[in-house]
Protein backbone atom coordinates (compact mmCIF):
# COMPACT_ATOMS: atom_id res chain seq x y z
CA UNK A 1 0.00 0.00 0.00
CA UNK A 2 1.05 3.59 -0.56
CA UNK A 3 0.30 6.82 1.27
CA UNK A 4 -1.54 9.23 -0.98
CA UNK A 5 -3.33 12.54 -1.36
CA UNK A 6 -6.62 12.71 -3.21
CA UNK A 7 -6.08 15.40 -5.83
CA UNK A 8 -9.17 14.95 -7.96
CA UNK A 9 -12.33 13.13 -8.89
CA UNK A 10 -12.80 11.38 -12.20
CA UNK A 11 -16.11 10.96 -14.04
CA UNK A 12 -16.29 8.38 -16.83
CA UNK A 13 -19.77 8.04 -18.31
CA UNK A 14 -18.62 5.49 -20.88
CA UNK A 15 -16.73 2.72 -19.10
CA UNK A 16 -16.21 -1.00 -18.68
CA UNK A 17 -19.21 -2.49 -16.79
CA UNK A 18 -16.98 -3.52 -13.86
CA UNK A 19 -16.76 0.18 -12.94
CA UNK A 20 -20.51 0.77 -12.83
CA UNK A 21 -21.43 2.26 -9.46
CA UNK A 22 -17.78 2.76 -8.48
CA UNK A 23 -16.42 6.19 -7.65
CA UNK A 24 -13.05 7.08 -9.16
CA UNK A 25 -10.43 9.27 -7.48
CA UNK A 26 -7.13 10.67 -8.72
CA UNK A 27 -4.46 10.03 -6.09
CA UNK A 28 -0.93 11.43 -5.93
CA UNK A 29 1.42 9.22 -3.84
CA UNK A 30 3.15 10.97 -0.92
CA UNK A 31 6.18 10.37 1.25
CA UNK A 32 5.35 10.05 4.98
CA UNK A 33 6.35 13.70 5.51
CA UNK A 34 3.76 14.85 2.99
CA UNK A 35 6.10 15.63 0.09
CA UNK A 36 5.03 14.27 -3.29
CA UNK A 37 6.68 10.89 -3.86
CA UNK A 38 8.65 10.15 -7.03
CA UNK A 39 5.68 8.39 -8.53
CA UNK A 40 2.98 8.89 -11.09
CA UNK A 41 -0.62 9.86 -10.41
CA UNK A 42 -2.98 6.95 -9.90
CA UNK A 43 -6.66 6.53 -10.62
CA UNK A 44 -8.32 4.33 -7.99
CA UNK A 45 -11.79 3.16 -7.05
CA UNK A 46 -13.00 4.66 -3.77
CA UNK A 47 -14.07 2.20 -1.07
CA UNK A 48 -14.10 4.56 1.92
CA UNK A 49 -15.93 7.67 0.72
CA UNK A 50 -12.79 9.83 0.50
CA UNK A 51 -12.70 13.29 -1.07
CA UNK A 52 -10.30 15.85 -2.52
CA UNK A 53 -7.65 16.82 0.04
CA UNK A 54 -7.88 13.62 2.11
CA UNK A 55 -4.76 11.64 2.99
CA UNK A 56 -5.52 8.07 2.09
CA UNK A 57 -4.22 4.52 1.91
CA UNK A 58 -3.83 3.51 -1.71
CA UNK A 59 -3.71 -0.13 -2.72
CA UNK A 60 -1.92 0.23 -5.99
CA UNK A 61 -1.00 -3.09 -7.49
CA UNK A 62 -3.28 -5.82 -8.50
CA UNK A 63 -4.07 -9.02 -6.77
CA UNK A 64 -4.93 -7.64 -3.34
CA UNK A 65 -7.52 -5.35 -4.93
CA UNK A 66 -9.21 -8.38 -6.40
CA UNK A 67 -10.23 -9.34 -2.89
CA UNK A 68 -12.38 -6.20 -2.89
CA UNK A 69 -13.72 -6.01 -6.41
CA UNK A 70 -13.97 -9.62 -7.53
CA UNK A 71 -11.79 -12.06 -9.39
CA UNK A 72 -12.27 -10.95 -12.96
CA UNK A 73 -12.65 -7.17 -12.78
CA UNK A 74 -10.17 -5.01 -14.69
CA UNK A 75 -9.52 -2.94 -11.57
CA UNK A 76 -6.03 -2.55 -10.16
CA UNK A 77 -6.05 0.31 -7.65
CA UNK A 78 -8.33 1.12 -4.71
CA UNK A 79 -8.46 3.69 -1.92
CA UNK A 80 -8.94 1.53 1.17
CA UNK A 81 -8.53 3.95 4.10
CA UNK A 82 -8.62 7.58 5.18
CA UNK A 83 -5.54 8.46 7.25
CA UNK A 84 -5.93 10.12 10.65
CA UNK A 85 -2.29 10.19 11.71
CA UNK A 86 1.17 9.39 10.36
CA UNK A 87 4.09 9.01 12.77
CA UNK A 88 7.67 8.03 11.92
CA UNK A 89 10.11 7.10 14.70
CA UNK A 90 7.78 8.58 17.28
CA UNK A 91 7.43 11.90 15.48
CA UNK A 92 3.96 12.80 14.30
CA UNK A 93 4.20 13.98 10.69
CA UNK A 94 0.49 14.20 9.98
CA UNK A 95 -1.62 16.05 10.92
CA UNK A 96 1.08 18.73 10.84
CA UNK A 97 1.49 21.27 13.64
CA UNK B 1 -4.71 2.73 -13.24
CA UNK B 2 -4.10 6.19 -14.64
CA UNK B 3 -5.41 8.93 -16.90
CA UNK B 4 -4.13 9.34 -20.42
CA UNK B 5 -4.73 11.02 -23.74
CA UNK B 6 -5.08 9.05 -26.95
CA UNK B 7 -2.38 10.34 -29.31
CA UNK B 8 -2.40 7.69 -32.01
CA UNK B 9 -3.29 4.24 -33.20
CA UNK B 10 -1.44 1.09 -34.16
CA UNK B 11 -2.27 -1.28 -36.97
CA UNK B 12 -0.73 -4.75 -36.71
CA UNK B 13 -2.34 -7.24 -39.04
CA UNK B 14 -0.14 -10.17 -38.09
CA UNK B 15 -0.64 -10.77 -34.38
CA UNK B 16 -1.16 -13.66 -32.00
CA UNK B 17 -4.58 -15.27 -32.07
CA UNK B 18 -5.70 -14.01 -28.65
CA UNK B 19 -5.37 -10.42 -29.82
CA UNK B 20 -7.57 -10.85 -32.87
CA UNK B 21 -10.08 -8.02 -33.14
CA UNK B 22 -8.63 -5.91 -30.33
CA UNK B 23 -8.18 -2.24 -31.20
CA UNK B 24 -4.73 -0.83 -30.36
CA UNK B 25 -4.21 2.83 -29.48
CA UNK B 26 -1.21 4.88 -28.35
CA UNK B 27 -1.84 6.60 -25.01
CA UNK B 28 0.20 9.31 -23.31
CA UNK B 29 -0.20 9.00 -19.50
CA UNK B 30 -1.17 12.31 -17.84
CA UNK B 31 -0.75 13.90 -14.44
CA UNK B 32 -3.30 16.11 -12.69
CA UNK B 33 -2.27 19.16 -14.71
CA UNK B 34 -2.89 17.41 -18.03
CA UNK B 35 0.81 17.13 -18.83
CA UNK B 36 2.30 13.93 -20.17
CA UNK B 37 4.32 12.21 -17.45
CA UNK B 38 5.73 8.98 -18.88
CA UNK B 39 6.58 7.42 -22.18
CA UNK B 40 3.54 6.64 -24.25
CA UNK B 41 2.12 3.13 -24.11
CA UNK B 42 0.15 0.95 -26.49
CA UNK B 43 -3.19 -0.01 -25.01
CA UNK B 44 -6.14 -2.14 -26.08
CA UNK B 45 -9.46 -0.32 -26.17
CA UNK B 46 -12.87 -1.65 -25.10
CA UNK B 47 -14.84 1.62 -25.04
CA UNK B 48 -14.41 2.83 -28.64
CA UNK B 49 -11.97 5.67 -27.99
CA UNK B 50 -10.58 8.00 -30.62
CA UNK B 51 -7.74 10.42 -31.20
CA UNK B 52 -7.60 13.19 -28.58
CA UNK B 53 -9.86 11.47 -26.03
CA UNK B 54 -8.92 11.65 -22.36
CA UNK B 55 -9.23 8.11 -21.07
CA UNK B 56 -8.93 5.92 -18.00
CA UNK B 57 -6.38 3.14 -18.44
CA UNK B 58 -6.14 -0.07 -16.42
CA UNK B 59 -2.59 -1.45 -16.50
CA UNK B 60 -0.87 -4.64 -15.43
CA UNK B 61 -2.37 -8.10 -15.18
CA UNK B 62 -5.88 -6.72 -14.68
CA UNK B 63 -5.78 -5.06 -18.10
CA UNK B 64 -6.60 -8.39 -19.72
CA UNK B 65 -9.73 -8.84 -17.59
CA UNK B 66 -11.51 -6.27 -19.74
CA UNK B 67 -10.82 -8.22 -22.93
CA UNK B 68 -12.65 -11.09 -24.58
CA UNK B 69 -9.68 -13.37 -23.99
CA UNK B 70 -8.08 -13.34 -20.53
CA UNK B 71 -4.80 -15.10 -21.17
CA UNK B 72 -3.25 -12.69 -23.64
CA UNK B 73 -0.05 -10.64 -23.53
CA UNK B 74 -1.62 -7.23 -22.85
CA UNK B 75 -0.52 -4.83 -20.10
CA UNK B 76 -2.79 -1.83 -20.68
CA UNK B 77 -6.45 -1.45 -21.61
CA UNK B 78 -8.57 1.67 -22.00
CA UNK B 79 -11.61 1.03 -19.76
CA UNK B 80 -13.34 4.45 -19.62
CA UNK B 81 -13.80 7.83 -21.27
CA UNK B 82 -13.11 10.71 -18.91
CA UNK B 83 -15.77 13.38 -19.17
CA UNK B 84 -14.83 15.34 -16.10
CA UNK B 85 -11.71 15.50 -13.98
CA UNK B 86 -12.06 17.90 -11.08
CA UNK B 87 -8.73 18.87 -9.61
CA UNK B 88 -8.97 21.07 -6.54
CA UNK B 89 -12.31 22.23 -7.84
CA UNK B 90 -11.13 23.19 -11.29
CA UNK B 91 -11.09 21.05 -14.41
CA UNK B 92 -7.41 20.47 -15.16
CA UNK B 93 -7.90 18.24 -18.14
CA UNK B 94 -9.88 19.46 -21.09
CA UNK B 95 -12.01 16.36 -20.98
CA UNK B 96 -15.21 18.18 -21.82
CA UNK B 97 -13.79 19.04 -25.22
CA UNK B 98 -12.84 15.42 -25.71
CA UNK B 99 -16.34 14.35 -24.75
CA UNK B 100 -17.84 16.74 -27.28
CA UNK B 101 -15.51 15.35 -29.93
CA UNK B 102 -16.68 11.87 -28.99
CA UNK B 103 -20.28 12.83 -29.30
CA UNK B 104 -19.76 14.48 -32.66
CA UNK B 105 -17.98 11.42 -33.93
CA UNK B 106 -20.74 9.11 -32.75
CA UNK B 107 -23.45 11.38 -34.14
CA UNK B 108 -21.69 11.47 -37.46
CA UNK B 109 -22.04 7.69 -37.45
CA UNK B 110 -18.86 7.23 -39.39
CA UNK B 111 -17.61 4.37 -37.20
CA UNK B 112 -13.90 4.41 -36.48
Amino acid sequence: MKLGLVVGTVVTPVQHPAYDGQRLLAVRPLDPDGAPAQDRMFVAVDRVDAGIGDRVLLMAEGSSVRALVGESAPIRCAVVGVIDEIAVEGRVLYPGG
Amino acid sequence: MYLGRVIGRVVATRRIAGLAGEKLLIVLPLDETGEGVMESVVACDVVDSGLGDVVHVCDGREATYALRERFVPVDATIVGHVEEFAHDGSPAVDAAAAARRNKRRRNAGNGK
